[in-house]
């Protein structure tokens, strides 16, 4: 943007909230400097794509519409334009300190730097001084965030390609967004996947390629009282608890012998350790990892996966 | 947004903030808003050709920084910055109801402060922002068991003395560390502090702490102890670890979702090489093996022999019988 230009929308706001009653387009064009020079259909189009300018960094422009006036007339209402009065006590700006440096780095941090810019030209100071004991970070580098909030954010149906959890196959998908969550460190869509007509999590790490939205902003409408946090990650029934018996070697699994429900000293050079599990797919990739330290005698099924862990581990 | 198109809704917030703060320093004003003081006063220069229509001496608004000190009159029209934009209010919301969520964590420091801001940003923001922030969520772990001993030690400044589980080793290690933060970092909480036995910072998963005893010996984090930039990521290899190279099948796969990895190069049909530095060769070891035929060492070869080795070494205990 040139300093002309900025300096003419400056002018327009100042001008468009400082009058009373709403002015024509020629109005306009006879007030703001940087207008005034330019031919009709010059000025038309500088005022319309000015016009979207300001709306999207957020400044709202009214259009009332006279019956007795032929032309539509322009102003911006003082009271949707300004942040309202805020103030805050100190635990409250340490707080607010706080939740701005969360998103450092991430992709909305200029969103939150913007916010507290604005806050403090306010007259709202937010205070650092608890970051000195405590710091709370989230990462968002997963190129597909952004997208994915916007559609969120604007109620938009999307579309992308995805690769199911250890597929090699990969899938358009069109989902009706209803939110995006972090879980353990890893971003989440949940949203109503409209090819399998069924509310469904999508892990953005696993997404292809770009996010395109399907349709108009405000075709999506989430579900009253839908726990997003609950779609994601848990499945649909717990599995039940079961013990495993392994040989652990005398001296060796620290970890393991701390978890285990219970370690029976052994004769000669193995323990024996109790271990509680539910999904022995899970169990064999931790055993599996401790290598010839341990032995899993029983049971049979997570006995098997080891041994085809480790016979893979040949290949 | 680039530069030049951030100018406009920046003097639209200088402007407000020059009015909240009469007679602030040029290089104070210049470090809040992220300008060079050339910059700054830049900025200044254009406000001061703006102002109402009619734009006669009494119309433009008034800015002088003689002696560094800026002062601001004729402004009134936007005296108030603008309203926070969706974007803005949501990041703020979204982070505040991360806290929130973490009442053990937070609670110590903040008393009820949370709901109070909270609430005030959202009747400063509108509705949009509040429906959209709540569709956005962040969890973290439950509050693991150390974090109470941890928290007393921190904020009483006394040093602790943790059992420490390393799964890349399979060790427990006692340490004593002098607790200088906590840091939430993707879902875990984590503490900072001077670790006596690595004499070194370090960053402790809290839900590896098998036990944390608070002693009664003041912390005393000796002066070299910097605060570690967590900015990055917590993890974040040395370029002098040791750089392997994996292939995985699509099952793999959730290796480069789980580590930091140097590079990931689709090899086709959902399989991957990555490549990793890896601080530790056990650690390598331990993953190759739980991935079994899912993924496989490239180099080093010396690494990938052995895990053949070990797998052989397993494999022969089931053959046999302890």
């Amino acid at each position: 943007m040139s300093r002309r230009k900025t300096e003419r929308l400056l002018n327009l706001v100042i001008c468009l909230l400082a009058t009373r009653r709403p002015l024509s387009a020629e109005q306009i064009r006879h007030a703001v400097p940087g207008y005034d020079r330019e031919s009709d259909e010059a000025f038309q189009r500088m005022f319309e794509r000015d016009k979207n300018e300001l709306r999207e960094i957020g400044i709202p422009i009214d259009v009332v519409r006279d019956p007795w006036e032929d032309e539509p007339g322009y102003r911006i209402e003082r009271q949707s334009y300004e942040l309202p009065e805020i103030t805050l006590e100190p635990d409250e700006a340490a707080v607010l300190g706080l939740a701005a440096q969360v998103w450092q780095r991430a992709s909305l941090a200029e969103a939150a730097s913007g916010a507290l810019l604005k806050l403090r030209a306010g007259g709202v100071e937010a205070d650092a001084a608890l970051g000195g004991v405590l710091e709370l970070r989230v990462d968002s580098k997963d190129p597909a965030f952004p997208p994915l909030w916007e559609a969120v954010r604007d109620r938009r149906v999307v579309r992308f390609d995805y690769r199911g959890a250890g597929s090699e196959n990969v899938r358009t998908r069109t989902v009706e967004p209803w939110g995006v969550v972090s879980r353990r460190g890893r971003w989440y869509l949940v949203g109503f996947d409209r090819d399998r007509e069924a509310p469904r999590a999508f892990r953005l790490s696993r997404i292809v390629g770009q996010v395109d939205t399907v349709g108009r902003p405000g075709a999506v409408t989430v579900p009253e009282g839908v726990d997003l946090r609950a779609m994601v990650g848990y499945p649909e029934e717990p599995m039940e608890a079961r013990t495993a018996v392994v040989a652990v070697r005398k001296g060796s699994c620290e970890g393991l012998r701390q978890v285990a429900g219970a370690v029976h000293a052994g004769e000669g050079e193995w323990d024996r350790a109790e271990l509680s599990f539910a999904d022995p797919e899970r169990l064999a990739g931790w055993l599996a990892s401790l290598g010839a330290d341990v032995q899993v005698v029983e049971p049979p099924d997570a006995r098997e996966a080891v041994i085809r862990r480790l016979k893979g581990a040949l290949t | 947004m680039s530069a030049a198109a951030d100018r406009l809704p920046r003097l639209l917030a200088l402007v407000p903030y020059l009015m909240s703060h009469p007679g602030a320093r040029v290089d104070e004003v210049a470090r809040v808003f992220g300008l060079s003081e050339k910059q700054l006063i830049d900025d200044l220069q254009l406000v001061w050709m703006c102002g109402l229509p009619g734009h006669t001496p009494g119309d433009l608004i008034d800015v002088s920084w003689d002696g560094g000190e800026i002062l601001i009159d004729n402004a009134d029209t936007i005296a108030r910055p603008l309203r926070l934009g969706i974007d803005e209010a949501s990041a703020l919301l979204v982070a505040l109801r991360m806290i929130a969520a973490m009442p053990e964590l937070a609670g110590a420091v903040q008393g009820d402060a949370l709901p109070r801001v909270v609430a005030k940003l959202e009747q400063a923001a509108g509705a949009g922002a509040a429906a959209v922030s709540s569709q956005v969520a962040v969890d973290v772990e439950a509050a693991p068991d150390a974090l109470p001993r941890v928290r007393e030690g921190l904020l009483k400044g006394r040093r602790l003395s943790l059992r420490y589980y390393v799964p890349g080793r399979d060790e427990v290690t006692p340490r004593e560390v002098d607790p200088t933060r906590l840091v939430v970092a993707d879902g875990r909480t984590y503490l900072e502090g001077w670790c006596y036995r690595a004499e070194a910072m370090r960053l402790f998963r809290l839900d590896r702490m098998l036990s944390v005893e608070v002693l009664d010996v003041p912390a005393d984090p000796p002066e070299e102890a910097e605060p570690i930039d967590v900015t990055q990521g917590v993890f974040r290899p040395s370029p002098t670890d040791e750089l392997v190279e994996l292939e995985v099948t699509p099952a793999g796969r959730w290796v480069a979702e789980y580590y930091p990895c140097e590079q990931v190069t689709e090899l086709g049909e959902g399989r991957l090489r990555i490549a990793l530095r890896a601080r530790d060769e056990d650690w390598v070891l331990k993953l190759a093996l739980r991935l079994g035929d899912t993924g496989r060492i490239v180099s080093p070869r010396r690494l990938a022999e052995r895990v053949r080795g070990e797998a052989e070494r397993a494999l022969a205990l089931y053959s046999s019988g302890p």
